[in-house]
């Protein structure tokens, strides 16, 4: 078994308490079979929209990572998977792409020699 | 954990109630602002850590917590609503004022305050509807579009515009006012709307109706449970909800099709409801006040408490029926009355009490006039005239489980006038 990150970028805001309600829903159904199946190794922690940037010799400050909204880091998590095409296939239950989001996979290194 | 099913809208009108209170009407939007806020940030939070023991209150607490940061930082940028005075300027009466207004019984005052504000006597009924909806019950602009078959862009229109007249005043309603009494007629007269749009509506959608039921008798609850609101008329306006909704579950049948009362499966009628329908009832009877909600009330019981169409009480409710009709009288009521006349004595003396109607042009565009002539007509065994009726009610469906009721009808019809 290999190690994996879930990025979550983007996605777009549900347009009421009830879509929220619902989309929300599916994520808990989504996580909650993910532990099921032995594939959750760190159930990760959401990210808040804003932010800084530190950049250059000069070091300089500026708001926000954001090119565009659609390619924030919303969140991540850790799974366990066979290999990354495994990871890729599991990715594919996540509710995030119902909202126009996608999910980066990126292999953890091993950090052996 | 289990979690409601619409406990994010049903949250919603409690945390815009009680933050339109505290930042005041005229800052509706940003109290519409914190609450989404709020929902997102559970959103995200729960997401990952899955729903909490108690999400009302994590909900409530999130909201609370970015008012009272909003109060802190915008102290001197925003005017907040008056009946709070100065009591946001300092550190020391802030927090225990904020505190104060999310408690659950000041949560409920806050709701039924936003009730009587958002029946404000400058709004037309159908926009006071469209409010309660969207501000108390957490409707987006584009599921009241959905349940009324209007279009959301005609919806946010109605309601932007209305916010606009409850802006005027920056506080929310209070009960002392002396408009009370007749605010309190147009809240019931609201509740009684929304619940018939659920009950009688154009929308097809079976769960979308009885959601807006539900939510009517949610907040006629909130009226029946406070001193000042528990009035005759509204323990009538209760009861007449629950002897309705007592029936909802065999209005339409297994297959999707509708049922009409006469030919309903009575075992699957509520009697849990009846029971509180008729216990609303026996306290709708306290005081002098007769109000149409009584008497609707008094109809759907005699109707509730028959065990089949033909044992059911027709004098009475042709009885209720006249008396209606001097209370608040309608073509629809007429024709309701007709129905019942026709029960009583004959489709002959029926169809003579439709021919009576005064406004009968109102009921040219309503599908269930001509059904009720089809009914009456077949019954006197013209059968032609009855098929002609029944189809133009089916021109006249307002939706598919309508058409296929009424060319139900038609067949049937067919069926005699082959023979």
């Amino acid at each position: 078994m290999s190690e994996f990150t879930y990025l979550f970028r983007g996605g777009a805001a549900p347009g009421s308490p009830e879509l929220t309600q619902q989309r929300m829903q599916k994520w808990v159904a989504w996580m909650k079979e993910l532990g099921q199946n032995g594939h959750l190794k760190d159930p990760g922690r959401p990210l808040d929209s804003d932010g800084k940037v530190v950049k250059g010799h000069a070091k300089t400050v500026t708001d926000g990572p954001y090119a565009e909204t659609k390619d924030i880091v919303g969140g991540y998590l850790v799974i366990e998977a066979k290999d990354l095409d495994q990871a890729a296939e599991i990715a594919k239950g996540c509710p995030i792409f119902e909202a126009g989001g996608l999910v980066e996979i990126r292999p953890i290194m091993k950090m052996d020699m | 954990m289990e979690l409601d099913e619409h406990l994010f809208r049903r949250e919603s009108g409690r945390i815009v109630a009680t933050l339109a209170r505290i930042f005041g009407m005229h800052n509706l939007a940003l109290a519409e602002d914190v609450a989404q806020d709020a929902f997102c940030r559970a959103l995200e939070v729960w997401k990952f850590r899955g729903v909490p023991d108690n999400p009302s209150a994590w909900l409530m607490a999130a909201a609370k917590n970015r008012a009272l940061d909003i109060l802190r930082r915008e102290r001197t940028a925003l005017t907040y609503a008056p009946a709070f005075g100065r009591l946001f300027e300092s550190e020391w009466t802030l927090a225990p004022v904020v505190e104060e207004q999310f408690g659950a019984n000041m949560i409920k005052d806050s709701e039924l305050r936003m009730m009587f504000t958002c029946c404000h006597p400058k709004l037309p009924e159908e926009a006071q509807v469209a409010l309660i909806l969207n501000i108390l019950c957490g409707f987006s602009a584009g599921e009241i579009a959905r349940a009324f078959l209007s279009t959301k862009a005609a919806i946010e229109k109605r309601i932007s515009r209305s916010k606009r007249i409850l802006a005027g005043s920056k506080d929310l309603f209070e009960a002392s006012d002396a408009d009370f009494p007749a605010r309190l007629t147009a809240v019931q007269r609201a509740l009684y709307l929304l619940f018939s749009e659920g009950y009688h509506g154009v929308s097809n959608e079976r769960a979308v109706r009885a959601e807006l039921c539900k939510e009517a008798m949610r907040l006629t609850a909130l009226l029946s449970e406070h001193a000042p609101t528990a009035t005759p008329a509204t323990y009538a306006l209760a009861a007449l909800m629950c002897f309705d909704a007592a029936r909802l579950p065999s209005r339409v049948d297994g297959d999707g099709n509708l049922s009409s009362l006469f030919g309903q499966d009575r075992s699957r009628w509520d009697g849990q409801l009846i029971a509180e329908g008729q216990a609303f009832l026996d306290l709708a009877a306290t005081g002098t006040q007769m109000t149409e909600y009584h008497l609707e009330a008094a109809i759907a019981s005699a109707h509730s408490t028959a065990a089949h169409a033909d044992g059911t009480n027709w004098d009475r409710i042709v009885e209720m029926y006249d008396m209606l009709m001097t209370i608040r009288p309608s073509a629809i009521v007429e024709l309701n009355r007709a129905v019942a006349i026709a029960q009583l004595n004959g489709p002959e003396r029926g169809l003579e009490a439709v021919r009576a109607i005064r406004d009968q042009d109102r009921l040219k565009s309503y599908p269930f006039y001509f059904a009720a002539l089809g009914e009456l007509e077949s019954q006197s065994g013209r059968h032609v005239t009855a098929l002609r009726h029944l189809q133009e009610a089916a021109r006249l469906a307002r939706n598919p489980m309508e058409r296929r009721f009424f060319e139900q009808r038609i067949n049937e019809s067919g069926r005699h006038s082959a023979e």
